[in-house]
């Protein structure tokens, strides 16, 4: 395990976002701690999505969005004037809700089309990198043999890991999941959520959910978000059986959003 | 396949449980060893280590709890929580019996003794090997083992009959004897109650792997 | 009273339905009508003579139009060279970064030289280049059939670009691919089967078009010989032929628009075919 990627701190600090006038985050405060997975909760249109997007500075592709504050990650302010966007999401990858495979790409190109398009790499190198990441994503054994049918050809399950490799390709720090497995069935769900507690040993991951359930399964830490603001942030264990705020409460027990 | 995070968790938590028996069965084991050598200091040590019996239990019940909250167990999963949390209050509760017998040898002191200690250590031997066996019991979901363990509390209760028509012929014949006997009595007293715990762990045993509820032995006492 | 209402209602109902069922009876009709009719009169002159022989003076019997077939090869060629990349860069343009001013001018502008009539274009061609160089030429030919091309393919690249779903684009972005490698890497390969469809539907527009021929590309009895000269057309062929007084060149007229009707179909048979068997986009 010589060739482990360690994940990177994330330390967000008076975060605002806005789409045009609407202000969709106010004030976050938040250390997101490596190596962990950290959930975001809320009810719909709380600004959980709003803040992974932040993340990676995806946010600002929406015509009229704006983001104020800082978001450091590791030591790096990633919303610094000199830093690239682009650069940004090099080291951070993203999986979002519905299993978004290029259409016209293979299995083998879907995962190598962040490398291909973005650096010069040996075919060798390009191979030896798929590989490593469908391992990682654990799918190489069921997609060894079909590396170049298409990518929309596989199970709604399968797409999504791929998209995860395709993400792990790139060889990020972070990695933001967007509800990944709002799309899935259980029994797809349960094996990203198992990847997951996998993948969180090299890597720091944030992951956005609306089932309540999952964020207590999956995450080391959760934070609750209540219109645009953190309510309140802790140990999953102890927001699921003793939150401190009453509007957590609330959410987690289902007696409101 | 998945859920080896929750798997692992619940495995740790029985585990767990099993420490926290070790533990109550050693009180047991120490409480009648300081009684019979008449061990303050043991049975002192005995006192303060139940606090650490208690801070056990609770933070296996946090686990538990947390476990609840946050991986949502149903059927078998939720049946191994449940009775974990209430095999871990029997337990407590039989340390709290130990911490009384090391008690009962503090207030005995330096008085002589009665008579040579004879069916107590007995009854305390059958008690934590029923315990013992309990467990074994619980880590092969072996009901036929529970069902005749709690059969056994019968002869605990045969014990502490004995103990007790030997000790009230005592008090009858020497007035003087009445403390020494009554603090005597109470141990085989607190004996009993551990072996009537055995059996709720037995129940809890059968009910872990059958969901069904069963009286399994009723005791005299 | 209320059984003869619902008598009437149920008339009216059975009338209406029997209606719309022989208007599009009749729709279907009238295309197997002109289908089979010219099949009939063009089938008889049509021989291997037709696609390898010059055109034969009055009088003699036999040639054929192979000099309008190549030319009309040549023209779309032509029209191609110039009308694909202009229409396919001028529709990502519209679809990525067409949310402004001059996008909606580009876009209204499209429109409106989509429903331009072809003659105004072949006289405005003329007016523009075939005046200057002081002759018709096949490049006058190829410019104004292209001209009629451009803004089908702008808006059909505009439109299948369009549908490509954000997800996907963001899907490359999030990845740390560039703006610009992300629509021609991943959104424009996505949308091709779409945009090569909307190709062949303009050429096979072109292909017909006579009105713009007349004072560009004039026609030619003659294999050609340059794009500076005048060249042959089958639509300008057929045209000539039609109108002529001579029984044999009706037929062959006959011919040359099934030829042209085939060539036509082949093409939307062609795109189906080249459409099919690459990946299909899920949603």
């Amino acid at each position: 395990m010589a060739d482990l990627i360690g994940g990177k701190r994330i330390t967000i600090k008076e975060l605002n976002a806005w789409y045009h006038s609407l202000q969709a985050l106010t004030n976050v405060n938040l250390l997101i701690e490596p190596n962990k997975v950290t959930a975001i909760i809320g009810p719909s249109g709380c600004g959980k999505s709003t803040l992974i997007r932040c993340l990676n500075r995806l946010h600002e592709i929406i015509p009229g969005a704006r983001v104020s504050g800082q978001v450091l990650l590791g030591s790096q302010d990633i919303y610094a004037p000199e830093v690239d966007p682009v650069e940004v999401r090099r080291r951070v990858g993203m999986v979002f809700q519905k299993p978004n495979p290029f259409p016209t790409m293979s299995v083998f190109d879907n995962v190598a089309a962040g490398i291909k398009l973005n650096s010069r790499r040996s075919r060798n190198e390009i191979a030896t990198i798929v590989e490593k990441s469908l391992r990682q994503a654990a799918l190489w054994d069921e997609v060894k043999d079909k590396l170049h049918n298409s990518g929309a050809a596989l199970s709604g399950g399968q797409q999504q890991r791929l998209c995860i490799a395709r993400a792990l390709a790139i060889e990020p720090e972070v990695i933001l999941m967007d509800e990944p497995c709002s799309a899935l069935d259980p029994m797809a769900t349960l094996k990203i959520e198992e990847l997951i507690q996998e993948l969180k040993e090299n890597y720091t991951i944030v992951i956005v959910t609306h089932n309540m359930q999952q964020a207590a399964r999956v995450s080391d830490w959760t934070a609750f978000f209540l219109l645009g603001e953190l309510i309140e942030y802790g140990h999953a264990r102890q927001i699921f059986s003793n939150p401190s705020d009453k509007r957590t409460e609330a959410y987690i027990t289902g007696r409101f959003g | 396949m998945a859920r080896v995070t929750y798997d692992k968790y619940l495995k740790e938590l029985q585990d767990d449980m099993l420490t926290l028996g070790s533990m109550v069965e050693k009180a047991i084991e120490r409480s009648l060893e300081a009684l019979k050598k008449r061990d303050l200091a043991l049975a002192r040590q005995i006192i303060d280590d139940d606090m650490v019996i208690n801070m056990k239990r609770f933070e296996i019940e946090e686990r538990g709890i947390e476990l609840i909250a946050t991986q949502q167990p149903v059927a078998k999963d939720l049946r191994v929580i449940m009775v974990v949390l209430s095999i871990i209050t029997d337990m407590e509760r039989m340390a709290d019996h130990a911490e009384g017998i090391a008690k009962i040898t503090l207030l005995l002191g330096d008085e002589p003794p009665l008579k040579p200690l004879i069916d107590i250590p007995r009854m305390a031997d059958k008690a934590i090997s029923m315990l013992h066996r309990s467990l074994s019991a619980f880590i092969n979901q072996n009901t036929e083992a529970a069902k005749q363990i709690s059969a056994e509390d019968d002869e605990i209760d045969n014990l502490y009959d004995q103990v007790y028509r030997e000790l009230l012929i005592f008090m009858l014949q020497d007035p003087r004897t009445i403390s020494r006997a009554t603090y005597l009595l109470w141990v085989a007293h607190n004996l009993e109650r551990i072996a009537d715990r055995v059996t709720n762990i037995c129940e809890r045993i059968v009910f872990l792997v059958s969901g069904k509820y069963e009286e399994l032995n009723v005791s005299k006492y | 009273m209320k059984q003869q209402l619902y008598l009437w209602r149920k008339i009216k109902d059975k009338g209406m339905s029997q209606l719309i069922g022989l208007s599009a009876l009749m729709m279907v009709g009238i295309l197997f009508l002109i289908l089979g009719y010219i099949f009939i009169k063009g089938v008889s002159a049509l021989n291997w003579d037709f696609f390898t022989q010059l055109p034969k003076p009055v009088g003699e019997a036999g040639g054929g139009m192979a000099n309008a077939i190549v030319g009309s090869f040549i023209l779309l060629g032509l029209a191609c060279s110039f009308s694909l990349p202009l229409g396919i860069l001028a529709g990502i343009y519209l679809s990525e970064f067409g949310r402004n001013q001059l996008g909606t001018t580009v876009r209204f502008a499209a429109d409106l030289l989509t429903g331009l009539p072809s003659i105004v274009v072949g006289i405005f061609i003329y007016t523009l280049i075939v005046l200057p160089m002081k002759g018709f030429s096949a490049i006058a030919g190829g410019i104004a059939l292209g001209i009629i091309m451009v803004p089908v393919i702008t808006r059909t690249t505009e439109e299948m670009m369009k549908i490509i779903p954000l997800t996907i684009r963001e899907a490359a972005l999030a990845l740390g691919i560039r703006e610009w490698r992300t629509i021609l890497s991943v959104v424009l390969p996505a949308a091709l089967p779409g945009i090569i469809t909307g190709i062949m539907l303009a050429i096979a527009r072109a292909a017909g078009e006579t009105a713009p021929l007349l004072f560009t590309a004039l026609g030619n009895r003659f294999w050609h010989s340059g794009l500076d000269q005048p060249i042959a057309a089958l639509p300008l062929q057929i045209f000539t032929y039609a109108i002529s007084p001579y029984e044999d060149w009706h037929a062959q007229a006959w011919a040359g628009a099934l030829v042209l009707i085939i060539l036509v179909l082949g093409l939307s048979i062609a795109t189906r075919f080249l459409t099919r068997g690459r990946y299909y986009f899920m949603r």
